[in-house]
């Protein structure tokens, strides 16, 4: 689900009622001007004929009443839109009691996530699949590596801009459990239409389930072919850019892969996450994502599938 | 009577010379030029690609040294393609950052490992030289990345470096770095005229 109008947290109505206000107002003041407008245009042919200097001096002062009344009108109406405005930002701007603290860095072109933890070791790296729980309020804290982009899911949150060198922050709060669609809202390069991420949100002991499962090391291979996945991953050019926890792979700037099994999609939501997809995301990024960062790899046959192999039994 | 009849004709053209018009054209005719340079195509696979030949990296193909005996024969200069291109310079520096050349070289200037940007190489400063120095690596502390990094990313990395001393184009060099800038702009710097030195762990006094 993907759409402003359908919001699915607090905050997100809010922005949705204000939207609606200002289309609203606006909707009502569009009516009236066209009205006075054809009003004008009939009264201006009937008259045309019959106005003399006294009439014209009479209408001049009418004139100015009516000019003044109708900017009047139309300060009181902006500075109501605009203190609605405001009255919504504080609002949205208040920071929740206990958040959960989720750090976003937006990379070309894909979302690294980190959820926030006092403990170091309980730390957790995933990438383009942001998990909530349902109720309670997340801060999400943008940064970038690279160029400007713009976090946006629209059923739960507005555009927020993600700057290298400096941090931003927003408040999400999900009060029924789904799954909603997000995108980069701010053009980033090649390919900044295939920068999505989805947003799953259940609730609160599911989360953490998810979180403990997503928290323990990579699962050892347990198969021939998989254990000699994992050797080809080791052995080739994975292993400068990825990381999977507890191998040697420790590599910061691509998607962590520690659980990449477990994820629906690959590539920032570009292919769906199944062997055969992985196999050709593997051997040539760049025919499914020209531009990106991530190398072809000719890899034989063999490797290729041993690879795939133990990227699945990652789960 | 032809007189007459060119005049309209020379009036025409005059317009069309005028300053203004001159003006548009030139611009136009130089971003029609700059379409077609090689500066700024950008290929992302390999296929077919302007990496240099299998041929040229031979080991038996790279000269560690500029003596020869006789007349010298060895080019200097070797593959130019990607040093002419703004694309594979700065995926090359970008590269440079992400493998962690810049742990042990810094930004060129050196530390564990030897600056790259002057103008002393002691495994030779030809682009077939430095691809064999990153893909078999060196005794005193240069790691091998052979397998590690794909065969265009080598070469691109290789651009970089080169860039680093100036021997790359400056209208294809970057302008600026990704990270803090801790040094004048490469195109800001005098390009090294590149010679050969002994390892400095060798029999120097
Ligand atoms: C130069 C760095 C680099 C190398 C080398 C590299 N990758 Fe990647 N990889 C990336 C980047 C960057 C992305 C994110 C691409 C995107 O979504 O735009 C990625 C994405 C992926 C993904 C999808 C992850 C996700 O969560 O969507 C998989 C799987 C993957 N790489 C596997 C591999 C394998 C296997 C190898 C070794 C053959 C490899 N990569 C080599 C940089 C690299
Ligand atoms: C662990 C530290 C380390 C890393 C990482 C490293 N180097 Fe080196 N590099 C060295 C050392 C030490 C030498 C000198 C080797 C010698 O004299 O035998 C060297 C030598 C070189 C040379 C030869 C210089 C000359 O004068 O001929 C080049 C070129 C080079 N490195 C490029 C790179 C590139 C490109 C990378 C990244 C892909 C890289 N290095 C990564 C340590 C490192
Ligand atoms: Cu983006």
């Amino acid at each position: 689900m993907h759409s402003a109008l359908q919001p699915v947290g607090p905050r997100a109505e809010l922005i949705a009622d204000l939207m609606l206000l200002f289309f609203a107002v606006s909707a009502v003041v569009y009516v009236i001007v066209i009205a006075f407008l054809v009003w004008a245009i009939m009264r201006a042919r009937e008259r045309a004929v019959q106005l003399g200097p006294a009439a014209t001096a009479q209408a001049d002062r009418k004139s100015k009443v009516a000019v003044g009344v109708g900017a009047a009108l139309t300060v009181l109406t902006l500075a109501g839109l605009a203190a609605s405005d405001f009255i919504v930002g504080a609002i949205l701007r208040q920071p929740p009691a206990d958040p959960l603290r989720v750090l976003v860095t937006g990379h070309q072109f894909w979302w690294e996530i980190e959820y926030d933890d006092p403990v170091p070791g309980n730390r957790l790296r995933t990438a383009n699949e942001l998990h909530i729980p349902v109720g309670r309020p997340v801060q999400l804290i943008f940064t970038s590596r690279d160029v400007i982009h713009s976090f946006w899911i629209p059923s739960a949150m507005g555009k927020m801009d993600l700057i290298p060198g400096r941090t931003t922050n927003e408040i999400i709060q999900v009060s029924q459990p789904g799954t909603f669609t997000g995108q980069c809202a701010e053009f980033c390069g090649f390919q900044h239409s295939k920068m999505r991420l989805t947003l799953h949100a259940r609730p609160a002991e599911e989360f953490d389930a998810w979180r403990q499962r997503q928290l323990a090391p990579a699962r050892e291979p347990q198969t021939q072919e998989a254990r000699r996945g994992q050797q080809v991953f080791m052995q080739s050019s994975c292993i400068l850019c990825h990381s999977v926890q507890g191998t040697a792979a420790a590599a910061t700037v691509a998607p962590d892969l520690t659980h990449i099994a477990s994820r629906r999609t690959i590539a920032a939501g570009s292919l769906p996450n199944t062997p055969s997809a992985l196999a050709s995301w593997v051997l040539d990024p760049q025919r499914i994502k020209p531009g990106s960062r991530m190398p072809a790899s000719r890899l034989p046959p063999d490797d290729l599938s041993a690879l795939v192999a133990y990227l699945t039994s990652l789960q | 009577m032809c007189s007459r009849s060119s005049e309209p004709r020379e009036r025409a053209t005059a317009a069309l010379l005028s300053p203004y018009r001159a003006g548009v054209a030139s611009v136009v005719v130089v971003m029609l030029l700059l379409c077609a340079c090689e500066r700024e195509e950008r290929q992302f696979s390999a296929q077919g690609g302007s990496s240099p030949s299998a041929a040229s990296m031979a080991p038996a193909s790279i000269t560690l040294s500029d003596l020869q005996p006789g007349v010298s024969t060895q080019a200097r200069r070797g593959e130019r393609e990607l040093e002419v291109n703004a694309f594979s310079i700065s995926e090359g520096q970008r590269l440079y950052e992400w493998f962690n050349c810049n742990g042990c070289h810094a930004n060129g200037g050196g530390a564990i490992g030897p600056a790259l940007m002057d103008d002393v190489w002691i495994y030779g400063s030809a682009p077939a030289n430095i691809y064999a120095t990153i893909v078999q690596g060196r005794p005193n502390g240069m790691p091998s990345f052979r397998g590690r990094i794909p065969e265009q990313q080598v070469w691109q990395i290789v651009a970089y470096v080169r860039s680093l001393s100036g021997q790359a184009r400056k209208d294809a060099m970057p302008s600026r770095t990704d990270s803090m800038q801790v040094k004048p702009r490469q195109v800001a710097l005098p390009r090294e005229e590149p010679k050969s030195s002994a390892p400095p762990s060798g029999n120097q006094p």
